[in-house]
This record gives structure tokens, sequence and C-alpha cells, in this order.
């Protein structure tokens, strides 16, 4: 080793950093209010929207947003989904993906400041620990002073309040997946299976766990998307920045003294305060940064106070920050650029698939599968028969009754193989489920080719039908 | 972070130094966060947990046992119980429902057809093949052709007994003889007769034949004076387009010459008469069933 004394001792490094405790102080301004907006509207609708009704008639259930994993249906208002329509969901994820970036390219980091769970339940938590410690000074101090019964109270109070908290949260995830009123019912009778307990027991404690202790850190070391947005940014993106060139040489000011050779930060670190990710902003953009904008909020309302203009931390672009500290001339804000369009057109086409496929979702389907073991069989009269099954998905909520023809095939006869009389013009399926049934054709052919057929369902009441193409196989493929 | 400030700070990055340095090139030090370091022992410790509750070392002669006693083995015991239990429902229903209420009730029904088709694929495919298809000599299930009759109680006495086992009383039995081999005709009546089949099956008016005499002598008495066969004998139809031993002159004269006789096993002893009757079921439903 080194005797160079500006070397460190490795002996008195650091190879893991301490959790730095964050205490962000209270502040008001128009980013906070927006905060407090989103957070209010987030919250309502994801506790709130598993109560909202919704009829779908007597054989459905009535609640507006239901994932029914043990019957295979999810539920959104009119729209209803089956599970071999999951690649709707493929393309909720991609839209989401893409709007995410959209916004980022525009508006920078709006969804990690503003909407991010993470971020919404951070917020709820910190002002649950200020309005039951106090604000930022109040509780830095209580937080590493003695152990004395106030603080035992308070630590306990805002623990337990976050635990409620955390179990309502859980709970409400509960609910997407099970009717909420009965679910909240049978909770009082304390009658919930141990599956329901299970998962409101971790989302319990992983919501206490993130929202309590973990906060900024998910942000900096677990999120993918924190780190993955700097692909997103360029020099036009809106972040959060500083003016260095008018701030610096940033220095305390008393009131009324003269300001010469100092820059308008008084650096009273009430941006560095306010933070939420205990970062300060001064120093430029930097990863940590979610861009809420508390900071801003809080240095608009010091330069107020001293009677300078607003905007000393503000939301800009790297470029224009640049230029200024370059003191060249200031390009105007370029907020729509070439990649926008390209997110516009990515939403674009998967929103319309998306709604194309919505549209034309019809409320029956039919799906035939020709058997494969035996591909045909000779009757004793000479005729060939082919077997088929037959699904028809009866996607309403009602009963219905099933007309099943063949077309493209000579003298062919339709024989229903099952319990019962079956009459294949004559098909019952009850309502929202699929029946199945066996279906034999056969008509008199000459070993041939594979001849085209298609089947065609109606639906003997409303006309509704649907069709589909297939084989009648008469001769082993060569 | 105001501890590190008084060290070594690296000017391009601005992050600290370790202090080791070699040749000039400095390690710089970006510490981990120290809850991963606590997630990280954590799981640590989870894998010495598991060690010792689950069967985990290999040892001469497997593994560690674990304290659990789990295995999966016993893993697929359970979930085989779980399945019978579920089963057993059906089966008591199934048990004492007669042949018509099964094939009348969708649930009994679709019960029945699931278990034959798995006892089907176990022991009836290595002859019939495993879509019922037969081949040469075994016959194809899925036609409406039928030696013994076709019937679901046709179809499980059929199963029940066999056919020609020699020592099940209750078997199906006939025999065809061999008119060609034991001398019965003559080369050339056997030829007469066979054109006389050829022509019967072909749906041609082949009374003028002179085949057509050595038929009612020999063969009507089990095939019919039409040909159209007797099931009591399981003496197949000879007007239709099924041939269980091929169709063509050739593989008739053969027929004729040696005569045929399938044998098919007694399942009576060697299947539970549940399975029987799902496998009657199962067989009736494949497109022929009377």
């Amino acid at each position: 080793m080194s005797e160079d004394s500006t070397n460190n001792n490795p002996d008195d490094i650091q190879l893991f950093a301490k959790q730095e405790r964050i205490y962000p102080k209270r502040v008001s301004g128009i980013y906070r209010n927006l905060k407090w907006i989103a957070m209010i509207i987030c919250l309502a609708i994801y506790y709130l929207v598993p109560f909202i009704r919704w009829d779908r008639g007597p054989n459905a259930p009535d609640q507006a947003v239901l994932i029914d994993l043990e019957r295979g249906r999810a539920y959104w208002f009119w729209i209803e989904i089956w599970p071999q329509e999951i690649y709707i969901l493929t393309g909720i994820l991609i839209l989401a993906a893409i709007l995410l970036f959209f916004v980022t390219s525009l508006f920078g980091r709006v969804w990690c400041g503003y909407l991010c769970f993470q971020t919404v339940w951070t917020d709820l938590f910190i002002w649950v620990e200020r309005i039951v410690q106090g604000d930022r000074n109040k509780r830095k101090k209580m937080r590493e002073g003695p152990w004395t019964k106030e603080k035992v109270i308070k630590l306990g109070i805002t623990h337990a309040i976050w635990l409620v908290i955390a179990w309502c949260t859980a709970g409400s995830f509960v609910l997407y997946f099970n009717d909420a009123p009965t679910l909240v019912r049978s909770f009082f009778n304390f009658d919930v299976s141990p599956v329901v307990l299970g998962f409101i027991g971790s989302l319990t404690f992983m919501t206490y766990l993130m929202a309590g202790f973990a906060r900024e850190q998910v942000c900096t070391y677990m999120c993918p998307y924190a780190r993955f947005q700097s692909a997103m940014f360029d020099q036009d993106t809106l972040i959060i920045g500083y003016d260095e060139k008018r701030g610096e040489p940033r220095g305390k000011h008393k009131k009324g003294a003269d300001w010469t050779g100092l820059g308008d930060c008084i650096d009273c670190t009430a941006c560095v305060q306010v933070c939420p990710m205990g970062i300060d902003i001064r120093e430029g953009l930097q990863m940590e940064c979610i861009a809420c904008g508390l900071c801003i909020d809080a240095c608009d309302d010091i330069m107020d106070k001293v009677g300078l203009p607003r905007g000393l931390i503000r939301y800009d672009t790297e470029r224009r920050l640049e230029e200024k500290n370059h003191d060249l001339k200031i390009s105007p804000f370029r907020i729509l650029r070439p990649r926008s369009f390209y997110y516009m057109a990515i939403i674009a086409i998967v929103g319309g698939i998306m709604l194309y496929s919505l549209l034309t979702r019809s409320e029956l389907d039919m799906n035939i599968l020709h058997d494969r073991n035996p591909l045909f069989v000779q009757l004793s009269n000479g005729d060939i028969r082919n077997g088929y099954d037959l699904k028809i998905l009866n996607k309403t909520h009602s009963d219905h009754i099933y007309a099943l023809q063949v077309h493209g095939l000579d003298g062919a006869v339709i024989e229903m193989v099952g319990a019962g009389d079956l009459d294949e013009l004559v098909l019952g399926v009850a309502a929202d489920s699929v029946g199945q049934f066996k279906v034999f054709v056969h008509a008199p052919v000459e070993p041939q080719e594979p001849i085209e057929i298609e089947f065609v369902l109606q639906e003997t009441q409303t006309g509704i039908s649907d069709r589909y193409k297939s084989m009648f196989i008469s001769e082993r493929p060569h | 972070m105001s501890e590190y400030k008084k060290k070594d700070i690296d000017e391009i990055s601005g992050v600290e130094t370790t202090g080791h340095e070699w040749d000039g090139l400095k390690e710089l030090n970006n510490p981990l966060p120290r809850w991963w370091v606590w997630v990280f022992l954590v799981t640590c410790i989870w894998s010495l947990w598991y060690f010792v509750v689950y069967p985990a070392w290999p040892v001469a002669g497997g593994a560690t046992k674990g304290t659990s006693g789990y295995t999966q083995f016993k893993e697929l015991a359970a979930s085989q119980a779980e399945i019978i239990a579920r089963q057993q429902v059906y089966i008591e229903k199934f048990e004492q429902a007669d042949f018509d209420k099964v094939l009348n009730d969708p649930a009994l029904y679709s019960f029945a057809t699931a278990g034959g088709a798995a006892a089907f694929k176990d022991n009836c495919a290595t002859c019939h093949g495993s879509g019922a298809e037969g081949s040469q000599g075994y016959p194809n299930l899925n036609d409406d052709d039928w030696l013994w009759g076709g019937k679901v109680e046709d179809i499980y006495t059929t199963l029940q007994h066999g056919i020609r086992v020699h020592n099940d009383y209750d078997t199906r039995t006939s025999q065809m003889p061999a008119f060609g081999k034991e001398g019965l005709l003559k080369t050339e009546q056997i030829n007469d007769v066979v054109d006389y089949v050829v022509a019967l099956k072909g749906g041609h008016d082949a009374a003028s034949l002179q085949g057509y005499d050595i038929f009612q002598q020999n063969c009507a008495s089990c095939h019919g004076a039409d040909g159209k066969g007797l099931r009591e004998f399981g003496a197949p139809n000879l007007t239709d387009a099924i041939w269980l031993y091929g169709g063509k002159r050739a593989d008739i004269y053969q027929s004729v010459f040696y005569s045929r006789a399938g044998m098919m096993p007694a399942w009576k002893n060697r299947l539970d008469e549940n399975t029987i009757r799902q496998l009657a079921i199962y067989v009736h439903q494949l497109g022929g069933g009377e």
C-alpha cells in the first residue's frame, strides 16, 4: 500500500452504505397541491373501484371491475374477457408502457413524481408521520433523541396507522378478485379463506415495508424504470433544474444587504429539506430525482420572501439550462419531438387494434377440431364419416339454442353423439359457458383429396351466427 | 456522507476511492446499500433452513431426507388421493345407474367416457389402435358394423367374456370351417363361391352365378341366405363395405380356404366392473353404437 497521504485507508472505507433517514419538510405550493390531488385521485380509485356495481343481468357478477380467477373471467365495466382473450391484457400492458415512454419523453418523470404507487403510498405514510410526530425538525429531534414515553407513544401510533393503511391496501387488492361486499361481510364474520388471508398478510407486510421503511431506496435501487428512463431522456426532456448561472455563487444573504458577488441562491437548503429522495437538486440532474417538484415549491417560497423572481429551481430542459450557463442564445422549449410522434403512432396502432378487437368481439364463438385418430371412418354402406369436436362459446348471460349446419359437402348428414337425444338443430348452451359436443358428419364420398367444408352455427332466435372452416377427409394422406 | 468528505475523491466521477491503487489506477467505492446485505444474509439463512428441512445434499444411496420428510412421490400420492376422492362421488352414482341412465345423464356420461378412454388406451389400444381404428383382423370400433352386436349391453358382454376364450363358458364363440384346408370344398368350388361373394359385396344380382348353390349349402347357415350375416354366430355381413380381413378377391379366397377366427381376451377378471362398463360406453360412443 502506498504511503501517499491523499489515499484513503482501505480499513476506514465503508463498503456498505447505511440508509440515510430522510425527514421531508412540509411544503406548500403548486406542485405540492398537484401531488395532493394526484394522491387523492389515485387512492380513491384504488380503494373505491371494487365497490362500484355494474348490472350485467342475473347470471353474472355485478362488480364493475372484477377478475374472477376461479371461473376464468375478467370484467371491466361493459367489457368482459374470457381466458382466450388474454391478449387484451398484453395490449393493455404494451399501451401502458408506451404511454409511460410518451409522457416521460414530454414531461420527464411525472409518473415517478406523482402517480407511481411507491410515491403515492410513501407520501401518504410521510403525511401520517408528520401528523403524529410533527414536522421535519421535531421528527428528526425525536428520532435521534433518547427513548422517552412520548417517543414510544408517537412512534407506536405512527406504526399502528401505517399498518391499518397497509392492511386496507392489501384488503382492497384482494377485493378486485372477489365480490367486494361479500368479502367485506365475511371479514366481519371471521369467515375468510386462508388463501385470502395469506395474500392480505403478505401484501400488508410489503406495503408497510415499502412505504414505511424502504421508501426512496425502492426508487434508487430496486426500480428498473428509474434506471432505464435515461434511455427516454434527451436534451429536450423536461427536468427539474437548478439555474446555476443565476444561483451561483450561493451564499447567505441578510435582508437589505448588497447582492454584489452573490448569486440568487441564499443557500437556505429549503430545497434539500423538502426532498423526499434526500438529494440536493443544486448538484444537477440526478438519477435519484423523481421530479416531484417539491423543491420548486420550496425555493419559490423563499424567493418570494427575499423578493427575487421565482424559478431559481424550475421545470426546464437540459439544453436550455446548459445554454444559459454558457451565455448562449436560449432556444425555445421543444416539447413535441420526432420521438413524441413515434410514441403516438405506436399508441394509435396498439390502441386501434385493441379497440377493433373489442368492438368486433362477438358474443358467440365456435371452434371445430377435426379428429386426428381416426382421420376418417368407412361405414358399412360405403359412406365416409369424419368426427369433429365442437365447442360453442356462449358469451351472453342467457341460455341459448343453436343450430349447426355443414356447407360444401353433398349428401352430408350430421350426427350427434352424447348423453341423451341430441339434435344438431337444437344445441343448448347455458349462459356464460362453453358447450362441448361430438359431431359426426357422413356423406357418400369417393376417396379423394380433403374437401373444404364450412360449419355454420346459428342462434335460433336472434339469428347471430358464426362460421368455421374445416376439412372432410376421405383417404389416407399420401 | 460527511465523514467521506475528507477522503480521497476521484475527480472525474466524484466518487471516493477505496484507497487501493495500482500504478496510478485507483479503485472507486460505490457502496452497496446495507439493507441489501441484510437481504442477502436472510437468504443465506433461508438456504440453511432449507438444507435442514428439505431433502438437499446428495449422499451415498440417495440424499439427505430433511426433517419435513417431503418427497415429490408423497406429493404425487397426495394429489392422486385427492383425485380419487373427487372421482368417488361419481363412482358411487355410476355404480347405481344402469346403462340407460348413464347414456342420458350428461355428467355421468362424460365421467364414463373419460374413464373409458383412459382404460381403452391402457388395455385395448394394443390391438384396436389408440384411435380404435383397428387394422386387418382387429375390428375398427368406430364404424357401424358389428360382429357380435353394437348395443352397449352387447359390447359390455363382449368385453366381459371376450371372443373365443377357451375357459370362459359365456364367451362369444363360433367356428368357420377351413373349407380348403380341410378338404370340404374343391379349389374350383372355392373359386366359384369367392366369385359369388365378390359379386355379393359389389351389390350385383349374383343368384345366377355357380357359387350361389355352394354358398347356400355351405355358408348360408351362418352368413344367412342373403349373405347379411348373423350376429349369434359372429358371422359378418358379406354385403357391406367393411371387410375385417380385407375385401380383395385374394383376401376372401384366403378366408374361405383357411377360415378366420379372431379372438379377444375376457376382461371380467382383469378389470373391475366399473371399468368394463366405462369401456362399453366409451366404445359405444365412438360412432357405431346402436
